[in-house]
């Protein structure tokens, strides 16, 4: 059993939280435009890295926000990033080019920033 | 044309059962476990940055914890979302989302000096008084059921549980009290 860091609640159960998949992971600008192939290649093809991995937890059976962590898929080991509830980040799959996550609520009003 | 039928009194129609109605609950000098019934609870969403005074509350923007205030009970569930526990009229806001929820959940209440071991029976944070003391609340799982713990003076715990899991949870805490 992991425990995750919720950006909010602190460390809580496995348990309590959903998965998301990778983080950065952009809809196409113009989803219309793309190739059978690229629409696949968005839908279904992640990184599989062995090493530290940036994902997307919901703490769902908590404060049911959304929030990035890095993990490393051989180890386990955990590192938060920020509170983030922005589910598409800034860049274009269709083109290779993923984007970084950015924190979008500020921590401390969980405001916009 | 039917006969028009005389208005009838609704108020006399309708019985409230309560979700653990019959609960016999738990009455010992180490745990009392009792239902509650009929809080009413309101849901807000809102920007914590947004809240109008005209809304007549203090809303605890601390992560976990909740207040008193405007004659209710005020918890942090979320950046930008609290619950309401108390007989109060909040008045309709562009800015706050206000919704009814009083019926979503019952409440039960564990307390006495075993409550808290009782609860971290069956629940994976940590309850300990230096983390979970009065003023404290948390959403998370007891027994598997999505609770909100919140935690009053006195080692009085109320835990808010979805009217659909309420009997399985009180049928849980009573079997559980038995080691406490
Ligand atoms: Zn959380």
């Amino acid at each position: 059993m992991l425990l995750i860091p919720c950006p909010w609640c602190g460390p809580r159960d496995e348990a309590e939280f959903g998965y998301g998949g990778q983080a950065g992971v952009a809809y196409p600008r113009d989803p219309g435009a793309l190739t059978d192939e690229e629409w696949a290649r968005y839908l279904f093809f992640r990184d599989n890295p062995e090493g530290p991995f940036e994902e997307r937890w919901n703490h769902s059976a908590g404060c049911r926000r959304w929030f990035n962590l890095t993990r490393n898929t051989a180890t386990n080991e955990i590192t938060p990033i920020s509170p983030s509830g922005d589910a598409s980040p800034p860049g274009n799959v269709a083109t290779g080019e993923v984007g970084t996550a950015s924190a979008s609520w500020d921590a401390a009003t969980g405001g916009p920033r | 044309m039917a006969d028009p039928t005389p208005p009838r009194e609704p108020a006399t129609m309708v019985e409230r059962i309560s979700p653990l109605a019959g609960f016999a609950g738990v009455s010992d000098t180490r745990l009392r476990v009792r239902e509650i019934p009929f809080l009413r609870q309101t849901n807000l969403r809102a920007d914590p940055g947004k809240v109008p005074p005209s809304l007549g509350l203090r809303l605890p923007m601390e992560p976990g914890t909740w207040l008193r205030s405007g004659g209710a009970d005020v918890l942090w569930l979320g950046p930008d979302e609290w619950l309401v526990i108390g007989d109060v009229d909040l008045p309709r806001s562009e800015d706050v989302a206000v919704t009814d929820v009083s019926a979503q959940r019952t409440t039960i209440l564990v307390a006495g000096p075993g409550a808290r071991d009782l609860l971290a029976h069956g629940c994976a944070i940590d309850l300990h008084p230096s983390v979970f003391g009065p003023g404290r609340c948390a959403q998370t799982t007891l027994a598997r059921a999505q609770v909100v713990l919140v935690a009053g003076e006195d080692e009085e715990f109320r835990v808010l549980v979805r009217a659909s899991f309420a009997r399985y949870l009180a049928d849980w805490i009573t079997d559980a009290a038995v080691d406490y």
